[in-house]
């Protein structure tokens, strides 16, 4: 039920995400999903790719401070409050989301994200069971 | 390994007799050969048989950087330039430089002083000892050359710079010791890896890092990427450049040549001599140097120095290791702050790079202060909050460390200008 994703760290500054993505283009590496959170003075790119070692290490190669980690990763419905059901799943049992985003490839969406409580996560998923998502299922 | 057991292990009083000769003599050779002295000595009121030994050295003058460039460039040489065989100099960062001379004695002295210290690091004529400091009017490159040559060690002159180059050899030649500045010995270590090298690679065991201060905690991060035994050799072109003093296996401060370089401890601001143990300025006078001899030569580095014996079995007097200078001290809302605390900080929490830039500016009368760090290539943190309080947990151990209230702001990995000589740490936008 996991896939694997890049964080990688930037300071806030004009082009710099446009660094990360050059080395991404420079390697062939095609980009399924982006999302950027940030602060006054730097940003978390987070990134799900086609090749998710060959990326970690050619961001690291460039010498930006990058994380490849798996990361819990459900499939949703394609249907109106499927959103919001998964998410009360995990708010009636107290679990916080430290962040959430969605991503679609072929004609499904995935769900990605990252709680306080990873193993009670995991528990939920499985209880409810919530069809989870693979790296291969991105293939 | 002790080169010269007869000095270095010499007992205090011998060491006392042998100083109370050799500052008689000096005295007498700076009054009639250096106008300069005559005139301060006159001034004092000192004449050269006034001083009867050691104990009399509170009586003469002190010497300063800008003592000697003012007399830029051969003002205070005591011999003629027939005699002079080599000439040094500073970098002269800020203004004039400043010249030394060396007769033959003074290269032949300090030949045995650097050979006593690579000793001290247990380098023996097995080595192969990778010289990157630079060569050049920089005392760095040829002191540390000639003193490895004179224990008998292979030396390769690479001198500073071109770190590919620097690598590839270190790796072909299987280079068994380093000497170069610390801050370049780290550029190095992390350089490997971009290079296609590991540190599996090299047979480095030992490294000889000095011309610039370097803190205990910067030691065991050298130590621990390098695997080698870091050592530190101090010293400065106007007392003869590297080869002062060094610290020996116990890395529990470093013997002082003090048969040449007669050290004392001054206070900042009174400039009245300080006991052992107690911190402030270091002041040495060259006992045997006849190029340019020196009296009471402030140095401005900050250090205590210890008579007790240590354990290596040494009898010469040991001066803390230098992790800030006088001069270097920045006054922040009135708060003494070195940028070695700094480094401290960050290499003790091991959470980012030890590489750093410190802004100082001046808001509405306020001092600020932001420190720039780099962020680990290998930890990099998911979450923003994680990462806010990494930056937390750095302001608040540089407000235990230092008092003092400093902005963090993380920046990438390798964006921080990386010297290849000695590191800039500070900018003090607050200078007029
Ligand atoms: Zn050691
Ligand atoms: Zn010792």
């Amino acid at each position: 039920m996991t896939i694997q994703q890049l964080s990688v760290f930037i300071e806030n500054h004009p082009g710099n995400l446009n660094k990360v993505l050059a080395v991404l283009a420079d390697n062939s590496i095609n980009i399924k999903a982006l999302t950027i959170a940030d602060t006054a003075d730097f940003g978390i790119v987070r990134l799900i790719v086609s090749d998710p070692q060959k990326a970690f290490n050619a961001l690291r190669d460039k010498h930006f401070s990058v994380q490849l980690q798996d990361i819990l990763s459900v499939e949703m419905a394609p249907e109106p409050g499927s959103l919001y059901h998964i998410l009360n799943l995990f708010a009636t049992e107290n679990v916080s989301l430290e962040y959430v985003y969605a991503f679609s490839y072929g004609s499904k969406s995935t769900l990605v994200l990252r709680t306080d409580n990873r193993e009670k996560a995991v528990e939920i998923i499985r209880k409810n069971n919530l069809k989870s998502v693979t790296e291969a299922d991105l293939k | 390994m002790i080169w010269n057991r007869d000095i270095e292990c010499m007992s205090r009083d011998e060491m006392r007799k042998l100083q109370d000769r050799r500052l008689i003599d000096l005295v007498a050779k700076v009054y009639n050969h250096v106008p300069f002295y005559k005139r301060k000595m006159d001034e004092l009121g000192v004449k050269p048989t006034d001083i009867k030994g050691i104990e009399d050295i509170p009586k003469l003058p002190f010497t300063y950087k800008q003592d000697l460039r003012d007399n830029y460039p051969f003002g205070l040489f005591a011999v003629p330039m027939k005699d002079i065989v080599r000439v040094h100099g500073s970098s002269g960062t800020t203004g004039k430089p400043t010249t030394v001379g060396y007769t033959r004695n003074d290269i032949e002295n300090w030949k045995e002083v650097t050979a006593r210290c690579f000793s001290m690091a247990g380098i023996t004529s097995k080595d192969i000892v990778q010289v990157s400091y630079g060569y050049g009017l920089f005392t760095g490159g040829l002191g540390a050359h000639y003193g490895a040559e004179n224990v008998g060690c292979s030396v390769i002159p690479m001198s500073g710079g071109n770190t590919r180059r620097q690598l590839q050899l270190m790796c072909d030649f299987g280079s068994t010791v380093l000497a170069c500045t610390p801050s370049y010995a780290l550029h190095m270590a992390d350089a490997m890896k971009d290079f296609g090298y590991s540190i599996d690679d090299m047979k480095l065991r030992v490294g000889v890092f000095g011309a610039e201060p370097w803190t205990e905690a910067m030691r065991h991060e050298l130590e621990k990427k390098l695997h080698i035994h870091a050592h530190d050799i101090y010293g400065l072109s106007e007392i003869m450049g590297p080869g002062v003093s060094m610290d020996c296996e116990y890395h529990d401060g470093l013997h002082i040549h003090e048969d040449h370089f007669f050290p004392e401890i001054v206070d900042p601001e009174t400039k009245e001599p300080l006991p052992d143990g107690t911190e402030g300025e270091l002041v040495f006078t060259t006992l045997t140097k006849e190029g340019i001899p020196l009296l009471r030569y402030n140095t401005r580095d900050l250090s205590t120095l210890n008579h007790e014996p240590c354990a290596c079995g040494r009898t010469l007097v040991r001066m803390r290791k230098i992790t800030g200078r006088s001069d270097d001290m920045l006054i922040i809302r009135g708060v003494n702050l070195f940028p070695s605390q700094i480094e401290h900080v960050l290499l003790e929490l091991g959470e980012t790079s030890a590489h750093y830039i410190l802004y100082v500016d001046r808001q509405n009368n306020l001092d600020t202060l932001e420190l720039q760090v780099e962020l680990d290539e290998n930890h990099m943190l998911d979450t923003i909050r994680d990462l806010q309080m990494l930056t937390r947990r750095i302001e608040h151990a540089l407000n235990s460390a230092c008092g003092l209230t400093i902005k963090v702001t993380l920046v990438q990995p390798k964006t921080i200008a990386r010297s290849e000589g000695k590191a800039i740490r500070v900018v003090d936008k607050r200078k007029k």
